[in-house]
């Protein structure tokens, strides 16, 4: 056997075992981890933790009330989601591009600066309501502290994941299905009804699994509306037990933090189920079904669209600014007392606003480099390698991303709340523990898209690499790198943007000094201090705004549904 | 010394065979087309050619060098085989210096000497003035050029063409045609042919090779496979060739035999040794076939349908004694033949197909 086909399975071997790896540290280990602590604490078999937690009636009731705001987010976000993809998909409404960037939007913010943007709106204090004279009077609650609230919320964050799940589907529905039920005399509505929901199963089923995962785990929105009204959910509950009694406290946070996790892939595995229910499976290919002539009902359509995009983006956001440059609590705005002193403050003078600004770059910044760094050979691997097993190993991937958040938080403590082995590095406390957690779970997001990149890519342009001589690694550096390059960089771009503002995580990891924006915009709201959370929303909304603009740019040389606000 | 050689190469996926005991030696500088409809194994074995799949079985050599068998696989990019895809794969994101340039660098050469190099490859090319340009801006024909440009620069002992004109368009093809054959003649590499075009097989290659179900059929000349098909697959898969059920009378007498087919006796050519037997198969071609007046002469049926295609037209038709059978010939103009006519056809000579070689 020659050297040369030595050193080739080399190469071949080294990039299987970094992959190998990375899927270790960041997704097998911290799951491992949080199992070990609540059947295993301390080492011997155990069910103690467990029994705690059962007995425990707060427990029931949050888990309770993570199940009721679960489910009506998850509903409310299907209903509005699905109909808007109709609506967009199959009628012939104008200014279809804008509409679809404008209700997609609010999936790119971060759902705390949702729910301050909306709190803002409503309150008594709200600057909107003062300047229309409507406002409620000083000292009533504001009413979206209740579930009703946290489910509102929660609908409108996710409806725009349902509308691009139902969309992507409702794109490949042949128009002969369509036409061949037209012309056997079904109205459009009886379509819709008998062919083209039915036909969307699969994309209807998985939306409301992924919705149900999102809101269940979702921390910001309930952490903003329900704790003022003592309303706590899973998340917020373990955020409250770990602040309140520290790491004495973690092996029952670790049984919440599990609980959540099964609830979560319940509404997994049921989707799993309902979709192999039947066959569902399109064959054809072919054109879009010509979309549906709404006559004279197209302009009251079209204004209640984008009333809805009004209702759900423009006015929160208005509140936001509103309140960001308002002087202090009760002060009416109006043009002579409108201030921009609270942004001066947060960027200059508030030491840990500013520290935190810096923080969160670096800490997305990273995140995004390491995951286009990873997942080019990752999703080479996933995409184009031959082992099963690798494939095996894809799940592992997408594992910290599908649970929720407050598991991988919780799952980083325990992995690290000692010294780690060997070495002896200490990084509970630091801004690196929130760095490995933002790692673990956003990896995906760039792994994603970029083996969408490689099923589109021609293999033979690496084979021609090939045969001209290069090694793996020439071929990883001259041919794939280049050209995988714009789909790795725009995951890594998304995960810029969803770690700049992240709190899930970092809520439970951050230390002083490694504050986060998520965090401060959260301190500032919790101390009352909204105006201040305001101005730093503000100044994230806008960031997130320029990101997306700046993403746009080079869509032309990206595969479509990169970038989920592109139609 | 033999450019290439195959020998007993088996490659199953599981329980099937892709290609099933392949044979073929290749000499050096020889021009072989692997010919075949799709699903019949020609591209698994260009992929083992080059390196990108294993085999199950047997062995291949280039240039004299063992390069696969069932335990060792020498990687692609040792192989010094160079490729012509069918989608030419130029690296969209470099210049068509770059891309032609791409195999000396990754083996090191000197820029000064990878200049020349790449100036010689695109003057051979007659693309000179395009080394600047990105593969984008180039026509499906240019492209096909640089490809080819881009595979010879590092000198491979054997270029492989794995269907490179089923892109082009019908005009191009038969001038990128031309272009092949003349490059062959320039350079006298080993090349080895992949095509499901038998039009495009003939014109440019010494000798084919006819694949069916992972199967070598016929390795021949293409003169020999259009008059002496080894079986009935080639004599049916060549130009359209008929194969029509016979018995042979005579032994074979200076390559001709007497035979018996729809009731007509006729002399036809056949291999040597030929002995009388029965069910035999004889192969013959739309020229051999006219029609007859009279009632004696040939053998009688029912013309089934005429399409005209201008200038001529092609009767189909079904003889009496052999329902099942659809013969067709072409009548040039004026014609005179019209659907559910009755006729009578007389074979004028065909080709005694061996006995027991394989489909």
């Amino acid at each position: 056997m020659s050297f040369a086909f030595k050193e080739r399975q080399g190469q071949g071997m080294a990039l299987t075992a970094g992959i190998v790896a990375i899927i270790v540290v960041f997704s097998l280990l911290p799951m491992a981890r949080l199992l070990q602590e609540v059947v295993l604490p301390g080492g011997r078999f155990s069910l103690d933790v467990i029994r705690a937690g059962l007995v425990s009636n707060t427990t029931w009731v949050a888990t309770w009330n993570t199940l009721c705001v679960g489910l009506g987010g998850t509903l409310f976000a299907l209903v509005l989601g699905v109909a808007v993809a109709i609506l967009v998909s199959l009628s012939d409404v104008r200014q279809r591009q804008a509409f679809v960037l404008c209700f997609v939007t609010p999936l790119m913010i971060a759902p705390q600066v949702t729910a301050l943007a909306w709190l803002q709106l409503f309150g008594p204090s709200s600057p909107m309501l003062n300047l229309l004279g409507v406002a409620p009077p000083i000292g009533t609650p504001n009413p979206l502290y209740s579930p009703e609230g946290i489910v509102l919320l929660l609908g409108i964050q996710y409806a725009p994941l349902v509308f691009l799940i139902v969309r992507a589907g409702l794109r490949k529905l042949p128009r002969e299905l369509v036409e061949a039920a037209q012309s056997s005399g079904a109205g459009w509505l009886t379509v819709l009804r008998t062919i083209i929901l039915p036909l969307m199963t699969p994309s209807i089923v998985g939306a409301a699994a992924l919705t149900f995962v999102s809101c269940v785990g979702n921390f910001g929105i309930p952490a903003f509306l329900g704790i003022p009204a003592n309303y706590l959910v899973l998340p917020t509950l373990i955020y409250q037990r770990l602040a309140g009694g520290g790491p004495a406290v973690l092996s029952e946070v670790a049984f919440l933090s599990v609980l959540i996790g099964i609830i979560a892939m319940v509404g997994i595995v049921l989707q799993d189920r309902i979709s192999k229910r039947r066959d569902f499976r399109i064959t054809s290919t072919s054109l879009p079904a010509a979309p549906y002539h709404l006559g004279a009902w197209r302009l009251p359509v079209e204004i209640g669209m984008w009333a809805l995009i009004i209702i759900i983006l423009v006015l929160p956001l208005l509140g936001l600014i509103l309140t960001s440059l308002v002087r202090g609590y009760g002060v009416t705005l109006s043009a002579e007392t409108a201030t921009l002193e609270n942004y001066r403050f947060v960027v200059l003078e508030h030491a840990a606003a500013s520290r935190a600004f810096i923080n969160s770059l670096y800490l997305s910044a990273t995140a995004a480099v390491f995951a286009v760094f990873v997942a080019i050979p990752l999703a080479y691997v996933i995409a184009w390698g031959k082992q099963r097993w690798i494939k095996a190993l894809n799940l592992a991937v997408e594992l910290p991303y599908a649970l929720p958040g407050v598991v991988l938080a919780i799952a980083s403590l325990l992995l690290f709340l000692k010294p780690m082995p060997i070495t002896g590095i200490q990084i509970y406390n630091t801004v690196w523990i929130i760095l490995y957690a933002y790692l673990a779970r956003f990896l995906v997001l760039a792994v994603r898209p970029t083996v969408t990149g490689y099923f589109q890519l021609d293999r033979a342009l690496e084979e021609a690499a090939q045969v001209a001589g290069a090694g793996l690694f020439t071929r990883m550096r001259t041919i794939i790198f280049p050209l995988i390059a714009p789909v790795a960089i725009a995951g890594g771009l998304l995960i810029f943007m969803t770690a700049l503002c992240e709190l899930t995580v970092s809520a439970l990891l951050w230390s002083s000094g490694s504050e986060t924006i998520g965090v401060v915009i959260f301190s500032f709201e919790q101390g009352g201090d909204s105006k201040y959370a305001a101005a730093v929303s503000a100044i994230m909304v806008a960031t997130t705004f320029l990101l997306m603009l700046f993403a746009s740019l080079f869509a032309k040389r990206l595969p479509d549904g990169v970038l989920p606000w592109r139609d | 010394m033999a450019g290439l050689s195959i020998e007993n190469v088996t490659k199953s996926f599981g329980e099937t065979n892709a290609l099933d005991k392949v044979s073929i030696e290749v000499a050096d500088g020889e021009f072989l087309a692997v010919l075949g409809p799709s699903g019949c194994g020609k591209t698994t074995l260009l992929r083992m050619i080059a390196g990108f799949e294993t085999v199950s079985g047997g062995r291949i050599s280039i240039g004299g060098r063992d390069v696969s068998s069932a335990g060792m696989n020498v990687p692609p990019e040792k192989r010094r085989v160079g490729i012509v895809f069918q989608n030419y794969a130029l690296w969209p994101h470099m210049s068509v210096s770059e891309n032609i340039g791409y195999a000396l660098k990754v083996a090191r050469v000197s820029r000064a000497e990878r200049e020349a190099r790449v100036k010689g490859a695109l003057a051979l090319v007659n693309m000179e003035q395009y080394g600047e340009r990105r593969p984008a801006n180039l026509s499906g024909g240019q492209r096909q050029r640089v490809a080819l440009a881009r595979c010879l620069v590092a000198e491979p002992s054997l270029v492989l063409f794995d269907e490179p004109l089923a892109n082009l368009d019908v005009h191009l093809r038969a001038s990128m045609e031309d272009e092949f054959a003349d490059f062959h003649k320039r350079t006298g590499t080993t090349i080895l042919y992949i095509t499901h075009d038998q039009a495009e097989a003939m014109a440019l290659a010494d000798r084919i090779a006819v694949m069916d179900h992972g199967r070598l059929m016929q390795l021949a000349t293409p003169h020999e496979l259009y008059h002496e098909p080894a079986n009935e697959m080639v004599a049916s898969f060549i130009s359209q060739g008929m194969v029509l059920p016979a018995d042979v009378l005579t032994a074979e007498k200076k390559g001709v035999c007497k035979v018996r087919v729809l009731g007509q006796e006729l002399v036809v050519r056949c291999r040597p040794g030929e002995k009388p037997r029965k069910d035999a198969r004889i192969c013959c071609r739309a020229s051999q076939i006219e029609a007859v007046k009279g009632k004696d002469a040939g053998f009688a049926g029912s013309v089934t349908r005429a399409v005209y295609r201008g200038g001529a037209a092609r009767i189909e038709f079904e003889p009496d004694g052999a329902p099942q059978t659809c013969l067709h010939f072409d009548q040039p103009d004026p014609v005179t033949f019209t659907a559910g006519e009755r006729a009578r056809l007389r074979l004028t000579s065909g080709w005694l197909i061996p006995a027991g070689e394989g489909a």
